[in-house]
């Protein structure tokens, strides 16, 4: 098929950028959108041109490098799917296909398609970890008992890629359905439980002090995400947030 | 701003005041519905409102405290949340995975307040200069004659009729959206979803049919 793309191009963090158009051809739906950037990469490295940076790594739909907005949407009209595991056949042809990387200011533009996303990573470092104490008297995990529904729900939360689809789809930028899909993986589970009020209270504080927006449940975070990740999480962690507060 | 600087501090405060005026809705809805049953109720009712001295001097600055402190926040929420993304997307699909409703409750909101300008210059100030400035004698039986003319004029009653389609907007994201603000998200959730959405609907549609059956049953000159 025949596309045309129009693509976020900026030379560096500083930069001015603005949006290139790119006639593409012989692309096949089999293709993942990956492939195709690949595609119209060669034919720009080709040309002497300069080709177009995105994050990508596995392409397995799991590390949660991959990102872009794809005609206004994260990860692009499929559901439940990563950039990477997003298929050409979703497209016809002739279509016009906007790209355009995440947009928040806690995330911003490395280079063309590329943000930086390692405001997810200070969250997590903030209390997303279970202290164990390696010293010899490890307690093996599987010998403290978990009620089933609990483990399925932390398992769930755990899915979460740290993609920042959620944020990419909110319209305030807002980063509560990553913060509590971690916040959420410990609280529902014993070992969790030790940290629990000071884990919720420094991550939301990191949140805010990376300039995420405010989460106003719009549920546009679930919908988009490609993990499924649930809105149950953000009351969740909404109800250990007013503990942890609550208990001073 | 203290204890309110955290972002979840913010929504839960917003979900609060946002719950404790729905609750006042409810208590409004009925006693204009009053008007329609039976204007001796409807004025009893207001007299008793308007002298009452833990309504007059308690509840009604409560009242007023929330409404200001509820758009106040929605207003700083908005500003905060418009500069979490300085750069706007070219190209940007809320329609896919949002609402209107939940996508636009500053929209709403604004409107709701525009309103609340139009409401008060009507009813609560000519009250207030009565009472309290002018210190007329109260006359129980004025409230229904007061009301039932206001509505005479179709620019007023169309313009209530317009913020009321808004406030069913309002309504429809923000009752459901406080529970889930406060951290209910449960097996429960499902029938209380249902019931805010119901009551979305019937409030403002409810005050649509009171504007509206008072502009046709004028009261004869």
């Amino acid at each position: 098929m025949k596309l045309t793309l129009k693509i976020w191009r900026q030379a560096n963090a500083t930069a001015k950028g603005s949006m290139k158009t790119y006639p593409i051809e012989d692309i096949e739906g089999d293709m993942s959108f990956l492939e195709m950037l690949d595609v119209l990469n060669e034919d720009l490295i080709n040309k002497g041109e300069e080709p177009v940076v995105f994050d990508h790594d596995c392409r397995e739909g799991i590390c949660g490098s991959c990102s872009l907005q794809i005609n206004g949407e994260p990860h692009g009209p499929d559901r439940l799917v990563t950039t990477c595991q997003l298929h050409m056949r979703m497209f016809n042809d002739g279509d016009t296909i906007v790209i355009e990387p995440f947009r928040a200011k806690a995330f911003p533009v490395i280079k063309d398609l590329m943000v930086d996303r390692s405001s997810f990573d200070r969250i997590q470092q903030a209390g997303g970890y279970v202290s164990v104490n390696t010293s010899g008297n490890t307690i093996d995990a599987n010998a403290t008992p978990v009620q089933k529904e609990n483990a399925d729900d932390a398992f769930y939360a755990a899915t979460c890629i740290g993609c920042g689809a959620c944020v990419a789809a909110c319209k305030n930028a807002s980063a509560m359905l990553f913060t509590s899909a971690k916040v959420s993986q410990y609280a529902l589970l014993p070992q969790g439980q030790v940290e629990a009020a000071t884990r919720v209270l420094n991550m939301v504080e990191q949140m805010d002090k990376e300039g995420f927006g405010n989460c106003t449940n719009t549920g546009a975070c679930e919908i988009e995400c490609p993990k499924g990740i649930s809105l149950e999480n953000i009351a969740r962690m909404n109800r250990e947030y007013l503990k942890a507060s609550l208990q001073g | 701003m203290g204890i309110l600087s955290a972002s979840i501090a913010k929504k839960v405060a917003m979900a609060l005041s946002g719950l404790f005026l729905v609750f006042f809705l409810a208590q409004h809805f009925t006693i204009n519905l009053s008007s329609v049953i039976d204007p001796e109720t409807f004025n009893n009712w207001s007299h008793f409102m308007g002298t009452n001295g833990l309504v007059q001097f308690v509840l009604q600055p409560v009242l007023i405290l929330g409404v200001i402190f509820h758009f106040v926040m929605g207003i700083v929420l908005e500003i905060q949340n418009r500069n979490a993304r300085a750069i706007s997307y070219k190209s940007y699909k809320g329609s896919k995975n949002s609402t209107w409703a939940s996508r636009n409750m500053i929209i709403s909101g604004l409107v709701i307040l525009a309103f609340l300008g139009l409401h008060f210059y009507d009813f609560w100030v000519p009250e207030i200069v009565y009472k309290y400035v002018d210190v007329k004698e109260a006359v129980e039986d004025r409230y229904f004659i007061e009301l039932v003319h206001k509505f005479e004029s179709p620019v007023r009653t169309g313009l209530y009729c317009l913020a009321f389609v808004l406030l069913m907007f309002h309504l429809w994201h923000g009752f459901a959206s406080s529970f889930q603000s406060v951290g209910f998200n449960n097996k429960y959730s499902k029938a209380l979803q249902g019931f805010t959405k119901l009551y979305a609907i019937l409030i403002p549609a409810g005050f649509i049919f009171i504007a509206l059956y008072h502009h046709f049953n004028q009261l004869p000159h």
